[in-house]
């Protein structure tokens, strides 16, 4: 068993709409929350089924790719989808998200086609997609460091006058996504001071995978993570991070807050790193497969698929069609990933500095010579290198 | 933003007698008037007005969203910055002291430097950090360092240092005009100097003039601050402070004001001396000291950091392979001890001297 001596199913404080078996939860203390998903309508839950079905199939294509050597590595979301697909799901499309580097499915709900992702890990691109174009940053890989730039773009939003305006389509919330390690960060800490201060529109989304690679939370609290925010004077919630509905019902009130002018929130959405920390690692090492099997009863998608099943919602040919969908994803990335080339060597020297700087230059001059000199070489021996 | 192109041009050109603290306050301000997306964020430099005061009334006509006191984390400070940019704020950091900027330095070398080429140059970090730096203030431990080099090593960062008002004025300027982060190191043992500063120099914000290019500079040999930045970009460029044609001192900062002493008294006894303030780490206008050592034969440089692996290195390395045929001697190095910042009551010993600089210069004639 893992640290965490209470099963999150029993935790009081535990915001849950759907029991692992895929019931919904009727406890009056939810209620306020049920609310919030009470319009998602049968439809709407097979949107957010077939979502994480091709967020996992995003998944497993990438790990297969990765052990084919198409990808340098690989870091799973597996396990978390309804954390990512459900609190994804609750933004506005104006809202901005600054991601770690685990949140595919967040990418996904921001319209990102996800073989972009895939560019930094097969390495010819250091981050892979116009962040602007879906209001998702650039992926950051050193822990914790962007919950300080999402802080700071709060702060911009409310100089812009983007927030408490009452006006549904112009108020603007930032998230910052990040894990269980993460809190231990100096950064995430002077990002939570800050926004605390500045009453910043900042969700801070905390997906507790119970590993940071091979630490568990004990390393970084003592604790419920959750409790953190509190410290901060910053409303905090803990969700069943594989349950979609909490999740997007907590998000959804945490939105509402921080564009309302109601500032920062923080949630701990309590899940499972169901695969391994990157296709480099092995967990094999330092956590038990009863653990595994464990987090595998209540798997994400299990989870809902049982609740459609339940309410009628569930059809078969549009369950086969969901998974042609997969196929079809999986089939483009392959195709895509393969037939990414390496930029050119000099592309090193493109966009180091925004505007002119002597020394990229003259270095940029030395290297189209010194390449070019290998030219004159094959010239000379008849072009045959 | 139309605000934002109306200044500069428009500007009587004053000239006034500043401080070197002054002049930048002064840069500020008008950089807070020409742009509304420009602000400063920092800790105490609100009603306070900053520990140098250089922030001193600001907050008061601007107000505290766009004179913002911080919390007291540093990394935090940067690191919101960045935030800020990519909403379109131009934000001016001010960092208490140089010892104090390494809780910031991750965000600074491994996100504000290099975001801009991870978005294959789609988002530009225009944030400006001003640290007071260097020694000779009789202060306690952490608050006289000269930590340059270290930021002039990552890419992505411009590094520059005034060391008269009239730059200072220029420079900070063009520096919050930048569409690139700069890392602004203000001599704080020079703060007090007076100089004239003509303020309608000094790159309008949010244009593209300061593209610091460190070739084809408009540096002059002139000696003459004021109109050796006419030209306007004195961002990257170096500049001769002092003519002369025996030996070239390169230095920067604080180091100026020391080796234009030294130069006197070696012209007193009979050698001339050229100065040549760099102004810019970060490009490092290589140009402009070649073209000098090219005349001179002889180099030595001169700054208040470590010498070991310091910007002096790189300096001495550039000038022995594009001078080597013109030297007549090895390029020498004055500056700090491979040592922790000793404490106030010796530091005297530790910082280039006059006479120290001198004992580099007779060396360089003995070869």
């Amino acid at each position: 068993m893992n640290q965490q001596d209470a099963p999150a199913d029993v935790d009081p404080d535990l915001v849950q709409l759907l029991t692992p078996e895929g019931v919904r939860v009727s406890d009056e203390a939810v209620a306020p929350y049920a609310a919030r998903v009470a319009h998602l309508d049968a439809a709407a839950l097979r949107e957010l089924y077939h979502d994480m079905v091709l967020v996992r199939r995003f998944d497993t294509e990438s790990t297969s790719l990765q052990r084919q050597g198409e990808l340098g590595l690989f870091p799973q979301c597996l396990g978390q989808e309804a954390a990512q697909v459900g609190s994804g799901r609750a933004l506005a499309p104006q809202d901005y998200v600054f991601p770690s580097y685990r949140e595919h499915g967040v990418a996904f709900t921001r319209g990102l086609d996800l073989a972009e992702i895939l560019l930094q890990f097969r390495g010819v691109d250091h981050g892979g997609w116009d962040t602007e174009k879906h209001n998702f940053h650039l992926y950051t890989l050193v822990i914790g460091s962007h919950t300080l730039h999402a802080t700071g773009y709060g702060m911009g939003l409310q100089r812009d006058g983007l927030v408490g305006t009452g006006d549904p389509e112009r108020d603007t919330a930032v998230v910052a996504y990040f894990g269980d390690g993460a809190t231990s960060q100096g950064d995430v800490n002077e990002a939570l001071v800050f926004a605390a201060t500045t009453n910043a529109p900042v969700v801070f989304f905390c997906q507790n995978n119970q590993w940071a690679i091979s630490e568990p939370t004990t390393r970084q609290s003592r604790v419920p993570l959750f409790h953190r925010g509190r410290g901060f004077g910053i409303p905090s919630v803990r969700v069943d991070g594989n349950d979609v509905l909490a999740s997007y019902a907590v998000m959804d009130e945490a939105l509402e807050r921080a564009r309302s002018g109601g500032g920062p929130t923080f949630v701990e959405a309590y899940t499972y790193r169901m695969g391994a920390h990157t296709t480099s690692d092995d967990p094999t090492r330092y956590r038990s497969r009863s653990e595994e099997e464990h987090w595998r009863r209540r798997d994400p998608i299990d989870r809902l698929a049982a609740l459609l099943r339940a309410e009628g919602a569930w059809d078969d040919a549009w369950a086969a069609d969901v998974e042609a969908e997969a196929d079809g994803l999986g089939e483009h990335l392959r195709t895509y990933v393969r037939a990414i080339e390496a930029p050119p060597a000099s592309s090193m020297f493109d966009h180091v500095y925004a505007s002119e700087h002597g020394t990229v230059s003259a270095e940029r001059a030395w290297h189209a010579e010194y390449e070019a000199s290998f030219d004159v070489d094959a010239a000379a021996q008849g072009g045959a290198r | 933003m139309s605000a934002a192109h109306e200044g500069t041009f428009g500007e009587e050109a004053t000239v006034k007698t500043l401080t070197l603290g002054k002049a930048i306050n002064e840069g500020l301000r008008r950089s807070l008037e020409h742009d509304p997306k420009v602000m400063l964020m920092g800790e105490d430099i609100g009603a306070l007005g900053g520990v140098f005061r250089v922030t001193d009334g600001l907050q008061k006509d601007f107000g505290e969203d766009r004179v913002v006191d911080s919390p007291l984390a540093e990394s935090g400070i940067v690191g919101t910055a960045i935030g800020l940019a990519l909403r379109g704020y131009r934000t001016v950091c001010e960092i208490q002291f140089d010892g104090f900027i390494f809780p910031a330095y991750d965000q600074i070398t491994t996100q504000l430097a290099k975001l801009h080429n991870r978005s294959k140059g789609r988002l530009n970090l225009p944030v400006v950090i001003r640290v007071p730096f260097g020694g000779g203030i009789g202060a306690v431990e952490h608050h006289s360092e000269s930590p340059e080099a270290l930021f002039a090593h990552t890419a992505g960062l411009r590094v520059v240092s005034p060391s008269t008002p009239q730059d200072a004025y220029t420079m900070i300027r063009e520096a919050i005009a930048s569409p690139d982060p700069v890392l602004f190191f203000e001599p704080k043992a020079r703060y007090w100097d007076k100089g004239e500063v003509d303020l309608s120099l000094g790159a309008p914000v949010g244009g593209a003039a300061s593209d610091g290019a460190a070739s084809g500079s408009t540096v002059s040999d002139d000696g003459s601050a004021v109109a050796s930045s006419a030209a306007g970009s004195t961002l990257g460029t170096a500049r001769v402070v002092r003519p002369g044609t025996d030996l070239t001192l390169v230095t920067y900062g604080p180091a100026v004001h020391v080796s234009l002493k030294a130069a006197e008294t070696a012209a007193a006894e009979g050698r001339s001396v050229e100065v040549i303030d760099l102004r810019s780490i970060s490009p490092l206008d290589t140009a402009t000291v070649t073209a000098s050592v090219r005349r001179t034969g002889r180099c030595v440089v001169v700054h208040e950091a470590p010498t070991f692996l310091g910007s002096g290195a790189e300096v001495a390395a550039r000038v022995t392979e594009e001078c080597f045929y013109s030297l007549e001697a090895p390029v020498l190095r004055v500056g700090g001890f491979h040592t922790p910042y000793p404490v106030a009551k010796i530091e005297h010993d530790y910082l280039p001297s006059v006479d120290r600089i001198l004992d580099a210069v007779d060396r360089a004639f003995t070869y």
